[in-house]
């Protein structure tokens, strides 16, 4: 058969090789013209199946919980280290702070502790890669799946720390962990240290005054301190 | 005076259903053609399920302005959609809906008219293609030509062995002669009509002439606004005008298996609209063919097949 009869018979090319096919399509797709049966069958079948399309203004998308749809910031673990304005690839990020002196209490040196004034990401820049949420060690940024943002005037689309600390309000809670992962670490870490504090409790606690020599009984070792899951100061 | 006035209903009749039969067709191709590809089509206009899309495309093509390339030919470019739509019309006038002279204008030699007459209507595309002064115009408008030159000669082949099956020319006439056999009968050229008339209709996968991919849009690509909404309703009216030869040649027509004395015209309607569904399936199912193909079908495959079907007519009307 020549190449230019491919068009009228059911002939595959050769870079799809033919499955086996069984069932009536499998004999009509053998027959000559069957190919052009088949085509008619796969339109007609689609017809009366539901269509796919999302009818978005009336009815929501249900998105996946993990979407990249905006940048959230909880203000209140922010401690304008300034790691996700420096690591955003394209400077999206605008922070201003200054610092406050407080008072020392019972003397000493006066403590100071900085202050956000502006935090503000200009979503026009923004490419939605997610560092600025990787490396911020405090977890004060977060995913929202919120994307209905859009603006008329691209000068609007830099959102202000109120808006993003709205925004934390559409953070979906954190996913459950797989039932077959390993414990995360903080938890294992502080069932560690439970065990450990059992343990010595149970072998007898130190006689007042008496020197000890075993490791301090109580209290987790440090730098495993069981900290808050992320999203934990959340409101 | 009284014949006057049914005259003149019959026009109305008639003007009425070149009217509205297109835009039903229209607008089941939007909605069919969006399911059989999973989507649900216009669903805004008019409020329920896209009913209004087509009323709301022609008030958009009206406001639109109505721009004359400064190098074209002015009155053939302006006068192409008219010679395009036209014939539609007329060849509508001389097709029989139901029994009892249901028919505008009972002519003798009417199936003879209604194939010359449809032919007229390509002209007005290849008189848009000459008339543009637009390259992809022009190869559009030869591509048409070509294509009527090769589509023609196997739908007269096809609808001459009805009208020798039937002896005559009248389409009421065939239709009163026309029993349910002739459908196996017939079934050769049956195929061949409609396979032709699509390709002289343009219709996917016969639209070379209009391919958007490679020649913009054929003969019609200079054209805006309401003259281009003339040859789009052009081409559903000649969906309604084929689907309505086919169905009074080769289904019969208004005979249906019960009730086709007094509600024949619904058994007319109801062929139309099945057969403009097959227009839209075949659109929607096969990729558009390219230029030699489609020449190979026309002369390698449907001429030999419609004089088969014409040897077949003629043995059978002598031996019977």
């Amino acid at each position: 058969m020549s190449p230019a009869h491919l068009w009228l018979t059911n002939a595959a090319p050769s870079a799809f090789p033919r499955r086996p096919q069984y069932g009536i399509m499998g004999l009509v797709g053998r027959l000559p013209g069957g190919g052009l049966a088949k085509g008619l069958a796969v339109t007609l079948r689609t017809m009366t199946r539901r269509s796919v399309t999302r009818q978005y203004p009336e009815v929501q998308p249900d998105l996946p919980p993990r979407s990249r749809g905006v940048i959230a910031l909880l203000e209140e673990n922010c401690t304008v280290c300034m790691l996700c304005a420096r690591e955003c690839p394209d400077w999206c990020i605008y922070i201003d702070s200054h610092k406050e002196t407080l008072p020392a209490e019972g003397g000493g040196r006066a403590r100071t502790r900085n202050v956000l004034d502006r935090f503000a990401i200009d979503f026009a820049l923004c490419m939605y890669c997610g560092i600025c949420i990787e490396v911020c060690p405090f977890d004060a940024l977060f995913w929202s799946p919120e994307f209905e943002y859009a603006e008329y005037d691209i000068a609007e689309l830099t959102h202000e720390k109120q808006r993003l600390r709205e925004w934390m309000w559409t953070v979906p809670p954190p996913q459950a962990h797989d039932p077959a992962a390993e414990p995360p670490k903080e938890i294992a870490a502080a069932e560690k240290a439970a065990a450990r504090a059992a343990r010595t409790s149970r072998n007898g606690p130190p006689a007042t005054g008496a020197p000890t020599t075993g490791t301090p009984t109580t209290g987790p070792p440090a730098g495993e301190s069981p900290s808050d899951s992320p999203g934990g100061g959340r409101p | 005076m009284p014949e006057l006035l049914v005259i003149v209903l019959k026009l109305v009749l008639v003007a009425a259903a070149f009217a509205v039969l297109p835009l039903l067709v229209g607008q089941a191709e939007h909605k069919v053609m969006a399911h059989m590809q999973g989507r649900l089509g216009p669903m805004y206009a008019g409020g329920f399920h896209g009913w209004a899309q087509l009323v709301a495309d022609g008030v958009k093509f009206a406001q639109k302005e109505d721009v004359v390339p400064a190098a074209a030919d002015r009155r053939v470019f302006k006068l192409a959609p008219g010679v395009a739509i036209v014939p539609y019309l007329l060849v509508l006038v001389v097709v029989p809906v139901g029994p009892g002279g249901q028919v505008a204008l009972d002519l003798g030699p009417g199936l003879f008219f209604a194939l010359a007459v449809m032919g007229v209507g390509v002209i007005g595309a290849i008189m848009a293609g000459w008339a543009s002064a637009n390259k992809y115009a022009l190869l559009g408008g030869m591509r048409v030509a070509a294509q009527l030159m090769s589509y023609e000669l196997p739908m007269v082949f096809a609808a001459a062995s009805v009208a020798m099956a039937a002896g005559t020319l009248s389409l009421g006439g065939i239709i009163e002669e026309w029993r349910w056999w002739w459908l196996p009968w017939q079934a050769i050229g049956a195929v061949v009509f409609f396979v032709a008339g699509l390709a002289e209709l343009r219709r996917p996968p016969f639209d070379m002439p209009v391919a958007d991919s490679e020649i913009i849009f054929g003969p019609y690509t200079e054209y805006g606004g309401l003259r281009f909404a003339l040859f789009i309703l052009a081409e559903y009216a000649g969906i309604v005008v084929l689907c309505a030869l086919t169905a009074v040649l080769f289904l019969g027509g208004w005979k249906g298996p019960f009730l086709d004395t007094g509600l024949g015209w619904l058994w007319t309607l109801v062929k139309v609209f099945g057969l403009s569904f097959v227009v839209i399936w075949l659109r929607v199912s096969y990729p558009r063919m390219r230029e030699d193909q489609l020449q190979k079908l026309a002369w390698k495959y449907l001429v030999p097949l419609s004089l088969v079907q014409l040897a077949l007519t003629g043995v059978l009307k002598v031996a019977l």
